[in-house]
């Protein structure tokens, strides 16, 4: 059969019931020369497309490996931010498993005693060694949601750049923990079979070209309930990530347990305990 | 904010969205293929899947095109796949300058396929555009008749099978190439932001397509540096889901006529239609 013989026509309209939280936005590759200018212009093209809620982390300027003073720095620019903007943002805490003592004290200045409800964890060190799992302790402790950037490039990983294989590793350590796949490890063919018996693991699908056929592979091996709409803004847009969900061959409700169920599941234990209403 | 909130806030930006949502009368995709991709399973979207998502008129190349030797029977199934198609599919035909009598291949795109338009894969076929037979190639496309759209990438490379790895054309001979040949009417499908503001800058003369212009407000940031009756509606279809492209038309701030020159007057004239 072909596809056309499938579609209603004009599928591809913006259904306006869905409900989209994005899972990955920063404020990078973004106008504006302050944090909140740049929440606000993510806001606007968010807007445009039907996105509700954005989940924000990283700061203006990035560093591979920050030091303390870099990732306290980028937490208190997604922390101006959020603070324009309460009722349409959430802010992860910026982590460096390097700085370990560091990394707990910033968990309790933006999770804790602050209004952030995740982690953000990126290219500094891989996670598969143990130093994460104190971050990770008390991430689960104070109901945060944890978020692992990883890839399978074949163009070679950057030294500290973790791997879906290096995050199973972790979550075997963890099994009870839900944790998300940043980018479903970009090469997402291999990063969905790599995470795909590894239950408590869910699939980020931001920040890679929109190849038709990410989604309903991610569907088919996980489950819907695994898999989560991001988008990786400012560096992608909005349109090609959104494309990945709208565009694929799943059901009306799948879409909306990947724009926003799967998500928001997640997120309800910490958004419940500090009375967030979303 | 709650979801009544939310959308009663958002109404008065949600309503212009919608002008690149409306069925048009016509709306071009520069950048349609058709035929298996090695490395995975496509959707298989015809003419009626483009005309389900308001896309009236495809300019469409080969995938079989990019390993195939027999580049000649390449063609003539695009040709008759697209003449299936009642006028939706207009192919592109591909020419390998390394095959032995590519200019055969030429003349039976024009003359037995009644093409307008060659598509070329620098990249999958060895050579690059500072090559001496390239500019033969464009002379040759260009008195013929016919346009010439050259794909500056298939896919990430980052991503890419490892036995298969085929770099990004690079784009900075184009400058040079286009002044020396102006007659040659020449796109860039599949260029990045980065190539648009470094490789092709100040390539007045050249089409670019919006498929892998990538970043938040993309197209509307694209335009505050390219011309704007140069750049065209292209998917990258089937290989990217075409929502993506059509999505992007949403996202930036465009206006009608601004959407009218991106999805149809930019397209026509790389087409010599005007």
């Amino acid at each position: 059969m072909r596809e056309s013989d499938l579609l209603p026509r004009m599928h591809w309209l913006m259904n306006p019931k869905f409900r989209i939280w994005d899972l990955h936005c920063h404020l990078s590759g973004v106008p504006g020369l302050t944090p909140e200018e740049r929440l606000g212009q993510l806001l606007r093209y968010a807007d445009r497309v039907g996105i509700e809620r954005l989940c924000v982390y990283m700061g203006m300027k990035w560093s591979q490996d920050p030091a303390p003073d870099d990732f306290r720095k980028q937490n208190d620019e997604v922390l101006r931010a959020i603070a324009k903007h309460p009722d349409r943002a959430f802010g992860f805490v910026t982590l460096n498993p390097k700085h370990v003592a560091e990394s707990l004290a910033e968990l309790e200045r933006c999770v804790a005693n602050g209004p952030m409800v995740g982690v953000k964890l990126w290219v500094a060190k891989r996670c598969d060694g143990p130093e994460i799992d104190p971050l990770i302790a008390r991430a689960v402790e104070l109901k945060a949601v944890i978020f692992q950037h990883t890839w399978f490039k074949t163009t070679a990983n950057y030294p500290g750049e973790s791997t879906p294989d290096d995050l199973v590793a972790l979550a075997k350590r963890f099994p009870n923990v839900p944790i998300i796949c940043g980018h479903t490890g970009g090469t997402w063919e291999l990063g969905i079979r790599a995470i795909r018996d590894q239950k408590n693991l869910f699939a980020d699908l931001a920040g890679s070209d929109p190849t038709a056929g990410i989604t309903e592979m991610a569907v088919r091996e996980l489950g819907t309930e695994r898999v989560i709409y991001g988008s990786d803004c400012g560096g992608r847009s909005f349109a090609s990530q959104l494309a990945k969900v709208h565009g694929a061959a799943i059901t009306e409700a799948q879409k909306q347990q990947i724009f926003q169920g799967t998500l928001r599941s997640l997120m309800n234990p910490i958004l419940k305990a500090k009375g967030i209403q979303a | 904010m709650n979801r009544r909130l939310f959308l009663q806030s958002t109404a008065a930006a949600a309503a212009t969205p919608l002008i690149a949502l409306e069925p048009a009368a016509e709306r071009l995709d520069v950048n349609f293929a058709t035929g298996p991709w090695p490395f995975r399973d496509l959707p298989q979207l015809d003419g009626d899947s483009l005309k389900q998502r308001g896309i009236t008129q495809a300019i469409t190349g080969s995938l079989e095109a990019l390993l195939t030797r027999d580049i000649a029977a390449v063609n003539a199934r695009l040709a008759a796949e697209c003449a299936k198609s009642g006028g939706v599919l207009l192919p592109a035909g591909t020419l390998h300058p390394l095959l032995p009598a590519w200019r055969e291949d030429l003349r039976r795109c024009r003359d037995e396929h009644a093409m307008k338009v060659i598509r070329l894969h620098p990249n999958y076929h060895g050579y690059t555009l500072a090559d001496p037979l390239f500019a033969d190639m464009l002379d040759a496309i260009t008195d013929a008749g016919l346009v010439v759209q050259i794909v500056a990438q298939m896919e990430d490379q980052r991503t890419q099978h490892p036995l298969v790895q085929a770099a990004p054309v690079d784009l900075k001979p184009l400058h040079d190439l286009l002044k020396a040949h102006p007659k040659a009417r020449v796109m860039v499908l599949n260029a990045n932001a980065a190539m648009i503001t470094t490789a092709l800058r100040g390539c007045a003369s050249l089409w670019l397509d919006c498929a892998m212009i990538e970043g938040v407000g993309g197209i509307e940031n694209t335009l505050k540096a390219w011309p704007a009756e140069k750049l065209c509606f292209g998917t990258h279809a089937p290989f990217f889901y075409p929502e993506s492209s059509l999505l992007k038309l949403v996202e930036s701030e465009l206006s009608r006529t601004l959407l009218t020159a991106l999805t149809v007057d930019n397209a026509r004239a790389f087409l010599g239609r005007v």
